[in-house]
């Protein structure tokens, strides 16, 4: 019993640090975001002359007016077409694509699925070189356009490795009595795997959405004027004009961090599991 | 009878393997044009001396991946990379994991705690490196304040080639510990509840309880996120390029950024097209080597 009671103490005892220690780090975890969001609503030298951690003399939202009437929904546009685009096509190839690999039985199907998940770690940078020559004879250089294929291409592989073991589960015996009914191979597809996916695409529009939502290297180095880039980049554009104008850069960091808070709190546990789907273990 | 069955089995394997390939086409068509195509063109482009832009192209044959071989810049990235390949692992992981931890022993009570500690992996890498490069400016950052409330001087963490490497380490630790703690937190539900029920009963306390029951069910999880914690970052792009542009000097220059500068800065495409290439074979052989060694591990 004296035991025990020590062993009690002693637990408590931890928990106590542990919680300490919990609380630092979620300081650690916002205070970046305290300076971010405190810094955006103050006057261009009142940061300097007033230090960093001081409220701002008034909630002053002028910042945020010229940052959006600076042609902060354009590059917010580009992104959401960009992304709507990209996640369309990808989910369809990448359905496709799983099908065949989840529930046929043919000779090809190892060796073709574990080429397309060894391309999972294949560095983008091998291929920057080759798509922007590729984007400039095509005539897609410095639109939207010529992101989509790349978003789609890196994409794909995880895709398909997370929706070929989501497919497999789907029971045989539903194929089975469709197959007995004569529905062909090709509407089996359309009318009763692609419904069933249904959870396994919500969880890859998540994943590789917030990918493509924060891609940096493809949109940098195939677009070039500032009304062809998207979100990412227009800190950057924002960057060259207002560079010394630190509270400036703070807002327009906030509004680009802004739909993803929003995301988040409408699908929390979803958005956080679909966010680590390409961690299942392979 | 006999034949006709065989010939039918026939028939319908033949259009089964009709249906995938129409299934598989797009994405072939996909991966060739942007992967296995540009994977080709890197290592062809990398034997020319070339600007990238103009119709001069001269065959040099294997005299980029000469240059590249003696180039101490790009072995500087690639110990770089390695550097903080090792630091991800040693400092991402283990925090992921005791916050993981944290949270499963706490309950439904600490939503709030997960909630904020995600948070910083909601920001893309663009903005986190604007944010930290501001944060760490030298005139009224955030670092600099606190110093000078201990009455020490303006710190430029970020300028100081000593510090840079590991400050920018540090941000990426602050961005994606959440990764891992939401990693671990999924291995943990995959342990059933009567494990620990029956573990309690025995009188164990939660310090045993993680040690010799948990953590030894989480190591295949642990495993597979030290693989992709290192492939990661040795692909590591964004976040460097955006607060040092690999400098001061070389200190945190990376292959990528290297690759990146040399291709569309002083457009050096031959060169940089052996970058990505040595880059390619680095990251494909530091993959297969970890991903052998661990599997034998688990035969063992």
């Amino acid at each position: 019993m004296e035991n025990y009671r020590r062993n009690k103490r002693k637990s408590r005892i931890y928990w106590v640090i542990a919680s300490l220690l919990a609380v630092l780090y979620l300081i650690i975890s916002v205070m970046p975001f305290v300076f971010m969001v405190l810094n955006s609503f103050k006057e261009k030298f009142e940061m300097l002359t007033k230090g960093v951690f001081n409220l701002p003399d008034s909630l002053n939202f002028a910042n945020y007016t010229e940052v959006l009437t600076g042609g902060f929904g354009r590059y917010f546009f580009n992104s959401v077409v960009v992304l709507g685009i990209s996640l369309v096509l990808l989910l369809f190839i990448s359905a496709c694509a799983s099908y065949p690999l989840a529930r046929f039985k043919f000779k090809m199907a190892g060796p073709i699925y574990a080429g397309i998940v060894a391309c999972m770690s294949i560095p983008i940078h091998i291929t920057l070189i080759p798509v922007f020559k590729m984007s400039r004879a095509t005539g897609l250089y410095d639109s939207i356009w010529a992101l989509i294929g790349p978003y789609i291409a890196f994409a794909v592989p995880i895709s398909v490795f997370i929706l070929t073991s989501f497919m497999k589960e789907i029971p045989r015996e539903i194929e089975e009595s469709a197959e007995i009914d004569g529905c062909g191979k090709i509407q089996m597809f359309f009318s009763i795997i692609l419904p069933l996916a249904k959870p396994g695409l919500a969880t890859l529009a998540i994943y590789n959405g917030v990918n493509m939502w924060n891609e940096f290297s493809f949109a940098y180095t195939l677009t070039q004027s500032s009304e062809n880039r998207t979100l990412p980049l227009a800190i950057w554009e924002f960057q060259g004009q207002y560079s010394m104008n630190t509270p400036m850069i703070m807002s327009v960091l906030t509004l680009t961090l802004l739909p993803m808070i929003i995301m988040f709190i409408i699908f929390q546990d979803k958005l956080v599991k679909g966010m680590t789907a390409g961690a299942v273990k392979g | 009878m006999g034949g006709k069955e065989i010939s039918l089995g026939e028939i319908r394997q033949r259009n089964t393997r009709k249906v995938a390939a129409l299934f598989l086409t797009p994405i072939a068509i996909l991966l060739a044009v942007y992967i296995v195509y540009p994977i080709i063109d890197t290592f062809i482009t990398s034997t020319y001396q070339w600007n990238g832009i103009s119709a001069a192209k001269k065959f040099i044959g294997i005299g980029n991946w000469k240059t590249l071989l003696a180039d101490s810049n790009f072995w500087i990235a690639f110990r770089n990379n390695v550097v903080i390949m090792v630091l991800s692992i040693c400092i991402q992981m283990p925090i992921g994991l005791a916050l993981a931890t944290f949270l499963d022993f706490g309950g439904k009570k600490l939503t709030i705690f997960k909630v904020i500690w995600f948070i910083p992996l909601l920001m893309s890498s663009v903005a986190i490196g604007f944010l930290f490069t501001y944060a760490l400016a030298t005139n009224g950052g955030l670092v600099s304040t606190v110093s000078s409330w201990f009455g020490g001087g303006n710190i430029d963490l970020l300028g100081n080639p000593k510090t840079a490497l590991l400050t920018v380490v540090v941000v990426m630790c602050w961005q994606f510990t959440p990764f891992y703690m939401v990693y671990f937190m999924a291995a943990f539900t995959n342990i059933p509840y009567d494990v620990f029920e029956a573990a309690r009963i025995d009188g164990a306390t939660r310090g045993q309880y993680f040690w010799k029951i948990a953590f030894p069910l989480l190591v295949p999880s642990i495993k597979s996120a030290a693989i992709l914690s290192m492939v990661g970052s040795l692909k590591y792009f964004d976040l460097v390029y955006v607060m040092t542009g690999g400098g001061p000097g070389t200190s945190t220059e990376l292959m990528a950024t290297y690759m990146y500068k040399q291709s569309f800065s002083t457009f050096n495409m031959g060169y940089g097209s052996a970058i990505a290439g040595g880059m390619f074979i680095l990251i494909s052989m530091v993959s297969l080597i970890t991903m052998k060694i661990l599997n034998r591990n688990e035969e063992a």
